[in-house]
């Protein structure tokens, strides 16, 4: 499909209104109005970013406090603050600072006091747990095991927010997930394309890919009441929902992912490519593995990036099938809780507009900015890929 | 130069024999497709033997008014509605901008502009967002940001907070890549000739995509809208937090209203049953209900795909 004449034909001039809208208003109105309408896309991804990024900022910038007890100024005091740093500490906007008087200024000085005679004493009540330190470093926390050092915890007196339990409960589903789906994917797709006869392909591939009509709410479900238990009865380990059994769910949503981009790459590669090999005497198998593979190989690769952006961000897998428990352990058989999860789980309990509900914004911008890149590096290498192989193919 | 021609005698030998390698290459392969194959029937199999004993007219017309938990009085009728009113809803969005894209891409753009190759990037790149991010997304923006403007001057909220209107916008965005790709591949299968005689004949660019190469390239739209309604149907973390609700006395009848939803409901009777094992038989013959509707839709989307391609083929 590289033959171009039906648009070829372009209106001149700028934004075709030398000659286009002069001769055909109507042509050239719905021309700009199908490009306007067909920017949607790019809109949406940009708005996505921007709004779940907009929630997670106050965060990012410092702003919020999540401390149990805050350092607090006697109401006397009052007089010796400008009005600037009195509105910080009062945590008031412009707009109501404006709307208070003095009296009720005062007022809200005594209650911080009153709160601060009944807020916890110990070391950490005065912590803000949503800085940077808190977030990515270890911590002994008063209240918890001495060996816990890096806990996610939201609940609770202190709210702690740790973000390595999660990263690895993430990673550890999606490498299990990969495991076990790329090694079968890719063979699938290297059958179904290479060495499978045609009229068998065209019940192969749709087949194949009708798994990806699986909703992931009934994988999770399968993984959950079925596998679950079924794996544990093989492998006899003892937490029955743990990293492995949401990973192998999980790989089932990955294989159809993998499988269509690797076959669509295997597929691009042109025939020419393997009627040149076979007619030097290779096998069919030969061809494939030595010649198909190798100019793919982008793609093959496109393939398992892709699949990497898929497991990492599929929710209700891990959600039903994980355990759930924010545990920072490296074993795969341990209960564990992905990001992804973790956002599902807590933000109908987070209270609107607070520091647990802009942190879960926050890993979910994480998570975009992660998804967004292995996106655009796997659209990359399969453009580059086609535009080489259609290229050569000429 | 003498034992090279040996020894390359030898493998033509060699190839004609019985070749192992190949075999074990060929059979390893087909295995791996073959086990795809098995899990999926496995998945199938086993929720269509578990809840094809409860899966009755009474159960799938059933309302839920009496005690969701209960096998002998547990109906599912307020969730398929919910799930059918939210998607149709969906549709009414995703379908024209999609198309209109598709047209965009296929009938207008140069493929070598920047801006062609930004929309498709990003239509590839709104494919890949984690469906919680699209959660985030729906309450981040309609909710709070265009639902708050709504609301402006109203002491309750009445557009910001979750509804099935948001619920399905969410959805549109999500979907929206799968009806472009659809609509592009069936606008493509149509030969350039018919364009070429359109326009022969004194038709405008206008007139000639929309007499002439639209109704052509219908089935692969239906595709396109079919996809895209077999995959949000099925969509749980999109909704989380922008519509569905644990449990509604009655369905929706604004478009402010909460819905309840057939796969919300398969998570929550997974996970958040009194006794799993009671409420199992309900369990299955809600997830058979679910698996019926997502891949019947599956399947007529990849009849009708086949048949564009096969059209592909024979025009070209």
């Amino acid at each position: 499909m590289t033959n171009v004449p039906h648009n070829a034909k372009r209106t001149v001039g700028w934004m075709g209104i030398h000659r286009g809208h002069k001769a055909r208003p109507v042509e050239w109105l719905a021309e700009k109005f199908i490009y306007l309408i067909s920017l949607t896309a790019i809109l949406m991804v940009f708005l996505i970013f921007v709004f779940v990024a907009r929630e997670a900022m106050p965060l990012v910038m410092g702003k919020m406090n999540s401390a149990a007890a805050r350092p607090v100024i006697a109401a006397k005091e009052m007089d010796k603050l400008k009005p600037d740093e009195l509105r910080d500490y009062l945590g008031l906007t412009a707009k109501e600072f404006q709307q208070l008087d003095k009296e009720a200024l005062t007022a809200l000085m005594e209650v911080r006091e009153e709160e601060a005679k009944e807020a916890p004493k110990d070391k950490d009540a005065t912590v803000n747990t949503t800085e940077w330190k808190y977030l990515l470093g270890a911590h002994h926390w008063s209240d918890s095991r001495p060996e816990d050092r890096y806990v996610w915890q939201p609940i609770g007196r202190i709210h702690k927010y740790n973000l390595w339990p999660l990263i690895i409960g993430s990673l550890k589903t999606t490498i299990v997930a990969l495991l076990f789906s790329v090694p079968l994917a890719l063979a699938a797709a290297i059958y179904v394309s290479q060495l499978s006869s045609p009229s068998l392909k065209e019940w192969l591939k749709p087949a194949i890919e009708l798994l990806s009509g699986v909703p992931s709410v009934v994988l999770g479900f399968f993984g959950l009441i079925v596998m679950a238990t079924f794996l544990q009865g093989t492998f006899g380990y003892q937490s029955r929902l743990n990293a492995f059994v949401a990973g192998i769910a999980l790989g089932l949503a990955v294989i159809p992912v993998v499988f269509s981009i690797a076959e669509d790459a295997l597929t691009s590669v042109p025939r020419s490519y393997t009627q040149a090999a076979l007619a030097l005497g290779a096998s069919k198998w030969q061809a494939a593995w030595q010649i198909v593979l190798p100019a793919a190989a982008p793609g093959v690769f496109a393939a398992v990036v892709l699949g990497f952006g898929r497991a990492i961000g599929e929710t209700m897998v891990v959600l039903m099938a994980s355990g759930n428990a924010s545990i920072m352990s490296l074993s795969l058989f341990d209960s564990t809780r992905s990001i992804t999860a973790t956002i599902a789980a807590e933000l109908a309990e987070a209270v609107f507009g607070g520091h647990h509900y802009r942190m879960l914004f926050l890993i979910g911008a994480m998570l975009f900015i992660v998804t967004f890149l292995t996106n655009l590096a796997g659209d990359l290498i399969m453009h580059r890929l086609k535009g080489r192989l259609e290229g050569r193919a000429k | 130069m003498n034992p090279a021609t040996a020894s390359s005698n030898k493998l033509d030998f060699r190839s004609r024999g019985f070749d192992f390698v190949s075999f074990a290459f060929t059979s390893l392969t087909g295995l791996a497709t073959l086990l795809i194959l098995a899990i999926l029937a496995i998945i199938l199999a086993n929720v269509v033997w578990h809840g094809w004993g409860t899966f009755s007219w009474r159960f799938v017309t059933g309302s839920a008014d009496q005690d969701m938990f209960d096998v002998n009085k547990a109906g599912i009728l307020p969730m398929v509605i919910g799930t059918a009113l939210r998607v149709l809803v969906m549709t009414l969005f995703v379908v024209p901008i999609g198309v209109i894209t598709a047209v965009y891409l296929t009938e207008y753009a140069q493929s070598t502009a920047v801006t062609t190759r930004i929309i498709r990037g990003a239509v590839n790149n709104l494919a890949g967002v984690p469906s919680i991010v699209f959660g985030l997304f729906g309450l981040g923006f309609f909710i709070s940001f265009i639902g708050g403007a709504m609301d402006a001057g109203r002491a309750e909220p009445h557009w910001g907070k979750p509804a099935i209107l948001w619920a399905s916008l969410t959805l549109a965005v999500m979907t929206l890549p799968l009806v472009i790709v659809a609509t592009e591949e069936s606008l493509r299968a149509i030969t350039p000739g018919l364009r070429e005689a359109s326009l022969a004949l004194g038709a405008t660019k206008l007139e000639t995509i929309l007499k002439i190469v639209l109704p052509e390239a219908l089935p692969g739209i239906l595709t396109g809208g079919i996809l895209a309604v077999g995959r949000a149907g099925g969509e749980v973390a999109p909704i989380l937090f922008t519509g569905a609700a644990y449990y509604m006395r009655d369905l929706p009848k604004a478009a402010t209203d909460q819905f309840m939803d057939l796969g919300y409901h398969v998570f929550i009777l997974s996970t958040q049953s009194p006794d799993i094992e009671k409420t199992r038989p309900i369990l299955f013959a809600t997830v058979l209900a679910l698996l019926l509707l997502t891949l019947s839709l599956n399947l007529i989307a990849v009849v009708v795909r086949a048949r564009v391609r096969k059209r592909m083929r024979a025009g070209h």
